[in-house]
C-alpha cells in the first residue's frame, strides 16, 4: 500500500466514524439540524474521495471505494430521522420548508438514496469501471434531492 | 378653459408617446439567417440555452418533452412557460424561422404582442443568427406535445403587455454579441455562452427595482427573487468563486459538485443537467471567462 492510499483509508475511516456516530440520533441529544449537516459533510467527504478515483486523480483502491459507499449508505439510513417537526429553523439550516410540507416526497428521496447506495454495495465494486457506474448511480441523488429540498443561504 | 384644453393636448401627446414608445420593433430581415439550420448543431444550442429548464413538462425527466406548464414565481406574479413543441395548435408548429427569431431576440410574438422578460430574451438577443436557425431546426425535429399550458397569474399593471415596450427600451438594446479584441478565443467563446444562450446573468446578476439586470453587479449574485435563499456570486472575488480553479469550475458545471463536494441544488441543478450535455471545451471556455470578469464583492 502506498502512502497516499494510507491517507485515503485514514480519511475514509474518520469520515465513516463521523457518519456512524451521527447516524444514531438517539444517543446524541444534540440539535438534529447540526447532526444532519455533519452527516451531509461526511457524505461530501466520501464523494470527494470517490470523485478523485473516478477522475483518475487518485489510484483506484477497492477498500477506499467500499468505505466511501458505506459512509453514504450509513448516512442515508439515519438521515430521514433528523428532520423532526420543530427543526425547520435554527442552526443556519438550509433545509427547505418543502421537507415538512411534502414529507412523502422527501421520504421517497431519502429511500431512493438508501436503496441506490445499498444496491451498489451488493457486492461492492471490485474495479474502477464498476465503481464509476456505482458513483454515477448514487450521486444522481445529490442534485435531485438538493434541487427540491435544500436551499443555499 | 384654455388650461384644460392644454392639459388634454399634453395628455394626448403622452398617449401617443406611450403608443410609439411601446411599439414592437421586429428584427431587420438581414439579422435572420437565410440558410437552412442544422438540427445536430441546434441540439447543443438547445442545451446551452437551457430551454428545457422552463419549457419541458414538469415532473417527468425527458428534457425534450416540451409541453410547458412550469411556473416561475417572481415579485411581479407567476409566469407559466408555454408549450414549445412543434405541435401545430398547442405549440409553435405553424411558426416560421422569422417568427422564432423575433420571439428569441426581440421578445415579440407572431401577432406583435410583447413577451415578458421571464423568457430570457434579453440574453438570447446576443445569440448569432446561425445559432438561432440551428436551434429552430432542432426544435422542429422534436415530438409534438398536445398540452396547452395555463396562462400567467399577474396583477395590474404587469398584466398589460403593451407596457413592456417601455421596459424593452431600457433593457433590450438589440446589440449582437461583440467579442472582446483583447481576449483569447476561448474567453470569447465563454463570454458568448454565459451572456448569450447560457443566460447565467438572468439569475446571477441582481436586478433593479423594475426587474432589469444591473450591469454594475454583473454575475455578483444577490437574494433569490424567486423566493428564499440567495444566488451566489460567481465573479472571481473572495466572496464569489475566486478560490475555485478553472478546472474546478468546469467540473462543477459537468457534475454539480463544488470543490468541497457539496452538490448544486435549487434552480442550478437543472442548469447543470443542460451544461453536462455540452462538449468539455464549452464548459472550459465558460470557466475561463468566469475567471476573467471583474471581481465584485457581495452587496451589503
Ligand atoms: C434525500 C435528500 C438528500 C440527498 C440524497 C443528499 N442530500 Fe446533501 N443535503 C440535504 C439537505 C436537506 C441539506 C441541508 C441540511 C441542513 O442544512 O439542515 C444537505 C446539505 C448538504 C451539504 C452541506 C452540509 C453543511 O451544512 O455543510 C453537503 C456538503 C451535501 N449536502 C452533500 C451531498 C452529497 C455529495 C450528496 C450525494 C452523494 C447529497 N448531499 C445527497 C439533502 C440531501
Ligand atoms: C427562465 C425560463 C425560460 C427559459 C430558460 C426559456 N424560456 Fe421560453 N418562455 C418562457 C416564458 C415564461 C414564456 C412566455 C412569455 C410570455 O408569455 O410573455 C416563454 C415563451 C417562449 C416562446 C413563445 C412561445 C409562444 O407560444 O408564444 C418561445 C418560442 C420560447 N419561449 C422559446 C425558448 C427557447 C428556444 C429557449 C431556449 C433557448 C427558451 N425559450 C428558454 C420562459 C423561458
Ligand atoms: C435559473 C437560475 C440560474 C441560472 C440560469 C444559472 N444559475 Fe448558477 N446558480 C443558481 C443557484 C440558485 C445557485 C445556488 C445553487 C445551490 O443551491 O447549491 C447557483 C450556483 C452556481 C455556482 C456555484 C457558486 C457557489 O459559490 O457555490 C456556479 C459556479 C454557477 N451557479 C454558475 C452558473 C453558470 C456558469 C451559469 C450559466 C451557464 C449559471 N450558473 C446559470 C441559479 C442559476
Amino acid at each position: 500500500m502506498n502512502a497516499s492510499c494510507t491517507i485515503c483509508v485514514a480519511v475514509a475511516a474518520s469520515a465513516i466514524i463521523a457518519a456512524t456516530t451521527v447516524a444514531v440520533p438517539a444517543i446524541a441529544a444534540d440539535d438534529p439540524a447540526v447532526l444532519r449537516q455533519d452527516m451531509m459533510k461526511s457524505v461530501g467527504a466520501a464523494t470527494g474521495m470517490s470523485a478523485a478515483m473516478v477522475k483518475g486523480e487518485a489510484p483506484f483502491d477497492a477498500r477506499v471505494a467500499h468505505l466511501a459507499l458505506r459512509v453514504m449508505n450509513a448516512s442515508a439510513n439515519g438521515f430521514g430521522a433528523l428532520f423532526p417537526e420543530g427543526s425547520e429553523t435554527g442552526a443556519e439550516t438550509e433545509a427547505k420548508a418543502e421537507i415538512w410540507s411534502d414529507r412523502a416526497g422527501f421520504d421517497a428521496a431519502v429511500a431512493k438514496f438508501r436503496d441506490d447506495t445499498a444496491a451498489v454495495l451488493a457486492p461492492p465494486p471490485a474495479d474502477l469501471d464498476a465503481f464509476k457506474a456505482a458513483f454515477g448511480q448514487v450521486t444522481q441523488n445529490c442534485g435531485s434531492c438538493h434541487e427540491k429540498y435544500r436551499v443555499k443561504k | 378653459m384654455r388650461w384644460i384644453a392644454a392639459a388634454c393636448v399634453v395628455g394626448l401627446i403622452g398617449l401617443a408617446g406611450f403608443w410609439l414608445l411601446t411599439m414592437p420593433r421586429p428584427l431587420d430581415a438581414a439579422a435572420i439567417a437565410n440558410a437552412q439550420g442544422d438540427p445536430e448543431a441546434g441540439r447543443l444550442v438547445y442545451f446551452a440555452g437551457g430551454c428545457a429548464s422552463c419549457h419541458k413538462t414538469p415532473d417527468q425527466d425527458d428534457p425534450l418533452h416540451l409541453g410547458g406548464g412550469f411556473a416561475l414565481k417572481t415579485p411581479f406574479g407567476t409566469f407559466v412557460a408555454p408549450n414549445l413543441s412543434p405541435h401545430a395548435d398547442a405549440g409553435v408548429g405553424r411558426w416560421s424561422l422569422a417568427d422564432f427569431a423575433n420571439a428569441m431576440q426581440r421578445g415579440i410574438a407572431p401577432d406583435g404582442r410583447h413577451y415578458y422578460p421571464a423568457f430570457p430574451y434579453t440574453s438570447y438577443q446576443r445569440m448569432t443568427a446561425t445559432d438561432i436557425a440551428d436551434l429552430w431546426a432542432f426544435i422542429l425535429t422534436l415530438e409534438p406535445v398536445e398540452t396547452i399550458a395555463e396562462g400567467h397569474d399577474l396583477g395590474f399593471p404587469f398584466n398589460i403587455r403593451r407596457g413592456l415596450g417601455l421596459w424593452k427600451q431600457l433593457y433590450l438594446d438589440g446589440k449582437p454579441f461583440a467579442p472582446d479584441p483583447a481576449a483569447t478565443d476561448v474567453v470569447d467563446r465563454g463570454a458568448y455562452l454565459v451572456n448569450g444562450p447560457g443566460h447565467c446573468g438572468e439569475c446571477h446578476t441582481s436586478r433593479d427595482a423594475i426587474g432589469g439586470p444591473d450591469p454594475s453587479r454583473h454575475l455578483a449574485g444577490g437574494p433569490d427573487p424567486e423566493g428564499e435563499g440567495k444566488i451566489p456570486n460567481i465573479t472571481p472575488h473572495a466572496d464569489g468563486i475566486g478560490a475555485w480553479s478553472e478546472s474546478e469550475i468546469a467540473y462543477s458545471l459537468e457534475s454539480g459538485f463544488t470543490p468541497e463536494f457539496d452538490s448544486f441544488g435549487g434552480t442550478m441543478a437543472a442548469v447543470v443537467r443542460n451544461m453536462a450535455q455540452l462538449p468539455a471545451s464549452d464548459r472550459e471556455a465558460i470557466a475561463a471567462y468566469l475567471k476573467s470578469v471583474p471581481p465584485l464583492a457581495d452587496a451589503n
